[in-house]
């Protein structure tokens, strides 16, 4: 990415003054939460813009140590997590196929998938609603993981299909000499390589999961087993005349994306550039 | 490491393409010779059903068997309980096409794909060149003006929601720099509410534009350029006459998921202005609406009839915008298959 032999000098000052204008404009509104919830809520009346002065605890101290923030927080966790596992595992197998086995039927399969990529949740939700109902798991985490699977393939496939075929035809090839089935091929060879491939797809689906709004607004109406957004948007409106709780509550809520989103930020990227050049 | 990965990458999609355009030919001529082509055994056929079968049902099961669902369900009058009884043919789609509601939530979403392009697209070419400058710790810059995508839209439409209230930090703000006469009800100003959820999408979707433009424009061999700038070229007619014409492609890909993304809007509308102000501020959504009159109601089979009204709309789209814009770039996704 970085243009070798050229980044010796600093370049133009304009640029960067417009670079750091742009930062603020970004990342004004995500400090304006995490400083707000170090405010009072008669600092936020008086002052709404200003800075914590002084720096007021008790709001984070409160919600860290509030059982339905991590109640909460372990449903996402557990929601995520399964949905992630779900996504790579089933997606890298189908993803083997598409890229490796020739056979009829082949483009129709990606094309299948590729049309998912067209149609997120929205408009499924209802039917899907239904369907989950019949299934018997509203107001459970499978009602939330398994739909987020499926929706979760189509991105997922799209990124691993042309990474599994850039493993080598040599590479098979010996394996197959070696007497290594196609299948063990896959689990001694494939699996190993597509580490960094699987990392960008496992990331997006947590994030994704960790996120979503829609999928548990409809399944999810007890409570007891709301993931962050919905608790976020409950505890905002329960305790809307305490801006201050609101502010460290969300604050608090969005760490995990920020800190998953910044390790792998490389990759994410580049999932996401190749998915959508691809 | 990671330039050789993108070398590996274009080979891979040099390859696909090449097997690609041998599928399609293959339609009206006979196929070409292939070697080893010999037809797969029973071993391969099981190997290919036990790996890609799973994903083939949970896909089918969760994504295409609902969008069928909601057809059926669309036909009848139905509470959500039981199995629907009360047909009423095309009743609910004639409804729905009469509705002044679903009419106004159609011409804000239309205004709402329109403008996103017309303000993301410039904004982001704009930003995207500026990174592209020789500039001390872009990596970093990256990473920051990605930030907002990344956050849940949960929290976005609760942050700015609080500070874009009468009494709230951007008013406040503005006062504190001696515009206070700029000082607006921006949410529930209906004149207002569509361009501050404007403002509000730009901030929070443009850095996913910048990131694939940066990318785009990176792809563009260093070479041109500095042929150009051989050649006498300035900083702008370069940029004019070499990377954004090699950008087009990538702009008209990002445009298509801006289009889809602005179709099925939900969550920020109905986080910010919920379903009973949505309406009366002018930013509801066919989605908003879908989930208003069809779920909220307790009206499923009216639900469902929008779901399907809204695919239809969404699906006509982006097949039409795949045949007439994508053609020229890639053998779409839509068409891979024929």
């Amino acid at each position: 990415m970085a243009k070798p032999g050229k980044d010796s000098g600093w370049g133009n000052p304009i640029v960067y003054v417009a670079a750091l204008l742009l930062i603020g404009l970004m990342l004004g509104p995500v400090l304006y939460i995490i400083l707000g919830g170090f405010r009072t809520n008669s600092q936020i009346t008086v002052d709404p813009a200003g800075l914590p002065h002084p720096w007021e605890f008790g709001n984070y101290t409160d919600v860290l140590t509030s059982e339905t923030f991590w109640r909460q927080v372990g449903n996402s966790t557990i929601v995520a997590v399964a949905t992630t596992v779900g996504v790579v595992v089933l997606g890298v197998m189908a993803s083997y196929v598409l890229a490796r086995y020739r056979f009829r039927g082949r483009g129709a399969m990606y094309a299948l998938f590729a049309a998912g990529l067209m149609f997120p949740v929205t408009v499924a939700i209802t039917p899907l609603y239904i369907l989950v109902k019949n299934l018997g798991l509203v107001n459970t985490l499978p009602g939330v993981i398994l739909p987020q699977i499926a929706f979760g393939l189509p991105t997922t496939i799209i990124i691993l299909v042309p990474f599994l075929q850039a493993i080598p035809k040599e590479i098979e090839e010996a394996a197959a000499i070696d007497r290594c089935s196609r299948l063990g091929f896959f689990w001694r060879m494939v699996l190993p390589l597509s580490v960094p491939g699987l990392i960008t797809v496992g990331i997006l689906a947590f994030i994704g999961s960790w996120n979503s709004y829609l999928l548990p607004l409809f399944i999810l109406n007890n409570q007891d087993t709301f993931t962050l957004p919905l608790g976020v948007q409950a505890f905002a409106s329960q305790y809307s005349v305490d801006t201050a709780k609101v502010l460290a509550f969300t604050s608090l809520s969005m760490i995990p994306a920020l800190v998953f989103f910044s390790l792998f930020e490389r990759r994410i990227v580049g999932g996401l550039t190749g998915a959508v050049k691809g | 490491m990671s330039s050789n990965f993108g070398g590996k990458r274009a080979v891979v999609t040099e390859d696909a393409a090449g097997r690609r355009v041998r599928g399609g030919s293959g339609a009206d001529t006979p196929p070409p010779l292939r070697p080893r082509r010999r037809g797969i055994g029973w071993a391969q056929r099981l190997e290919i059903a036990a790996l890609s079968g799973p994903a083939i049902l949970m896909f089918v099961g969760f994504v295409i068997f609902p969008v069928l669902l909601a057809a059926y369900y669309g036909f009848y009058r139905w509470k959500g309980f039981g199995v629907p009884t009360n047909f009423v043919g095309l009743d609910n789609y004639v409804t729905i096409l009469q509705d002044s509601s679903f009419h106004e939530a159609l011409q804000h979403n239309g205004l709402i794909v329109v403008l996103s392009i017309l303000l993301q697209g410039p904004v982001a070419v704009g930003l995207a060149l500026l990174l592209n400058q020789r500039l001390r710790g872009q990596s970093i810059i990256r990473v920051l003006i990605f930030v907002p995508y990344v956050i849940s839209e949960v929290i976005v439409g609760t942050a700015w929601s609080l500070m874009l209230q009468t009494n709230g930090a951007v008013n406040d703000a503005l006062k504190s720099i001696g515009l206070g006469s700029l000082s607006e009800d921006w949410l529930a100003n209906p004149k207002l509410a569509i361009w501050t959820l404007m403002l509000i999408l730009t901030w929070k979707y443009v850095g996913f534009a910048v990131i694939l433009f940066l990318a785009g424009m990176q792809n563009i061999p260093e070479e041109l350029s500095e042929a150009a700038a051989v050649d006498g070229a300035s900083y702008w007619q370069t940029q004019r006459r070499i990377t954004l014409p090699l950008l087009a492609p990538t702009i008209r890909i990002w445009a298509f998921l801006s289009i889809i993304g602005a179709l099925q809007l939900f969550d920020l509308v109905y986080i910010i202005w919920g379903q009973y102000v949505a309406s009366t501020a002018g930013t509801s959504t066919m989605a908003t609406y879908m989930v208003t009159e069809g779920r909220n109601a307790g009206n499923y089979g009216y639900g469902n009839a929008v779901a399907v009204v809204l695919f239809a709309i969404s699906f006509v789209i982006a097949l039409v915008y795949q045949r007439f814009v994508l053609r020229r770039d890639t053998q779409g996704a839509l068409t891979e298959g024929q």
